[in-house]
């Protein structure tokens, strides 16, 4: 057994390296079902951060991964990378990305889990990365009997739900600390 | 190292199904008051467990698409040379059993040897080189090997507390195989007097782990007439110890 290297903050000037050209495209922004998640990062004044680098991970339509490994994939989604990653030199807090809507995976015990992205959410004064997820509000039957919401106590379950905008896009805000602080989990 | 721990996984068939847990010293603290921008942004309620499904044992793996020849050389991105230190920075990236991590991939940024960036929010009166960006990539190889070129970076000042600076640092960003595995992490060097002072680097409280994120010089690795080396292995997080699929 080795001993990890620890994690030390993105600091604020990540935006020089880490993101890319597409970067913040899963998949192609005109591939038929693209959709489009966002929302604003917040302190615990309410202030937005800006700068905060967002990283989704999630599965596609299918619930299959873009993943080489055999873990129910790979992906036959042409094109479909999986990953999106959005920060910007010139951030205001908002951070938008674009993805295919993900399918059930398998969960804990041989459970379903609802339709979900992976997030990392890193920082200026975020010595780690924090990590939540995030469901989609139009999935409520499959959000009701997801194993893991249903672990969050009842009352912090909704700043884990996107909510359905009228354009079709996702509204994620995410409320790093204070009131209605985000839901985040050790992995 | 023993020559039997240096398995590569089999990409498909030897993918962990799960990772080890940390211990809570393994990484700093988020809310830690001595760095002075954590206190609005560190979440307060208690972090909830997750089981690692298939979402967290899954990763995304870029391959070489992702990155260009020379993406690795800091050096060579503009049409002179850059003021400052050429050095080499390499090593390998392991998971936490010894296995090295082929083809993953490795993102560095920094700051150019007089400890400016390249940033439009960076108001350090130190000079801008037009001939360094301070930002590469690389994948590992099949020994899980990296390698940059690039400047020394040197320290800057910092508005932390009063005659704040920040020890010499390569920011490293690591996908690893796994959402599990994703790092991102900064590499110091060694015998620089700035780290004891500096909240960042101390904010790891475990001393050894400490010097886990401190490269070293190597004479070896140098290029005569060249360049000198620092090198750095990096370890992340390797397969839990039994081998079921997490519960509640």
């Amino acid at each position: 057994m080795f001993g990890t290297t620890p994690s030390q903050t993105v600091g604020p000037y990540f935006a020089i390296g880490l993101p890319w050209a597409d970067g913040s495209y899963a998949v192609d922004p005109d591939a038929p079902g693209a959709i489009r998640i966002g929302g604003i990062v917040l302190d615990r004044r309410g202030d937005p951060v800006p700068d905060a680098l967002i990283e989704t991970w999630g599965a596609d339509p299918d619930g299959r991964f873009a993943d080489l490994h055999d873990h129910g994939g790979p992906s036959e989604i042409a094109g479909f990378r999986g990953f999106a990653r959005c920060g910007y030199e010139d951030g205001d807090g908002s951070w938008e990305i674009v993805t295919l809507k993900p399918g059930s995976v398998p969960g804990p015990d041989g459970q379903e889990q609802a339709p979900h992205l992976a997030v990392s959410v890193f920082a200026r004064g975020l010595l780690g990365r924090c990590i939540t997820r995030i469901y989609f509000a139009d999935e409520q039957e499959a959000n009701d009997s997801d194993p893991v919401l249903l672990h969050v106590p009842p009352e912090r379950r909704s700043t884990l739900i996107a909510e359905l905008s009228g354009d079709g896009s996702y509204r994620f805000d995410i409320r790093l600390q204070g009131a209605d602080e985000t839901v985040f989990f050790a992995v | 190292m023993k020559q039997e721990e240096r398995v590569i996984y089999d990409p498909v068939t030897d993918t962990p199904i799960n990772y080890r847990r940390e211990d809570a010293d393994a990484h700093p603290p988020l809310d830690f008051e001595p760095y002075k921008s954590s206190a609005l942004r560190h979440p307060k309620q208690p972090l909830i467990y997750l089981p690692q499904t298939i979402t967290e044992i899954t990763g995304p793996q870029l391959g070489p698409a992702s990155v260009a020849a020379g993406d690795n050389d800091l050096t060579r991105q503009h049409q002179g040379d850059p003021i400052g230190e050429r050095i080499t920075v390499s090593g390998r990236v392991f998971d936490s059993e010894g296995k090295p991590l082929r083809d993953t991939l490795v993102e560095i940024w920094q700051a150019n040897g007089a400890g400016r960036y390249r940033h439009r929010w960076d108001r350090w009166p130190a000079p801008l080189d037009p001939n360094f960006s301070g930002a590469g990539r690389c994948l590992t190889d099949s020994d899980g090997r990296y390698r940059f070129t690039t400047i020394k970076p040197a320290p800057y000042p910092w508005g932390n507390h009063h005659n704040a600076w920040r020890p010499a640092h390569i920011h490293f960003s690591l996908l690893g195989r796994a959402f599990a595995q994703r790092l991102v992490t900064q590499m110091y060097f060694p015998g620089d007097p700035l780290l004891e002072f500096d909240p960042i680097f101390k904010s790891v409280r475990d001393p050894d782990a400490r010097e886990r994120m401190i490269g070293s010089f190597s004479i070896h690795a140098t290029e005569p007439n060249f360049s000198l080396a620092y090198e750095w292995d990096i370890y992340l997080r390797g397969p839990g110890q039994t081998p079921f699929e997490e519960a509640f």
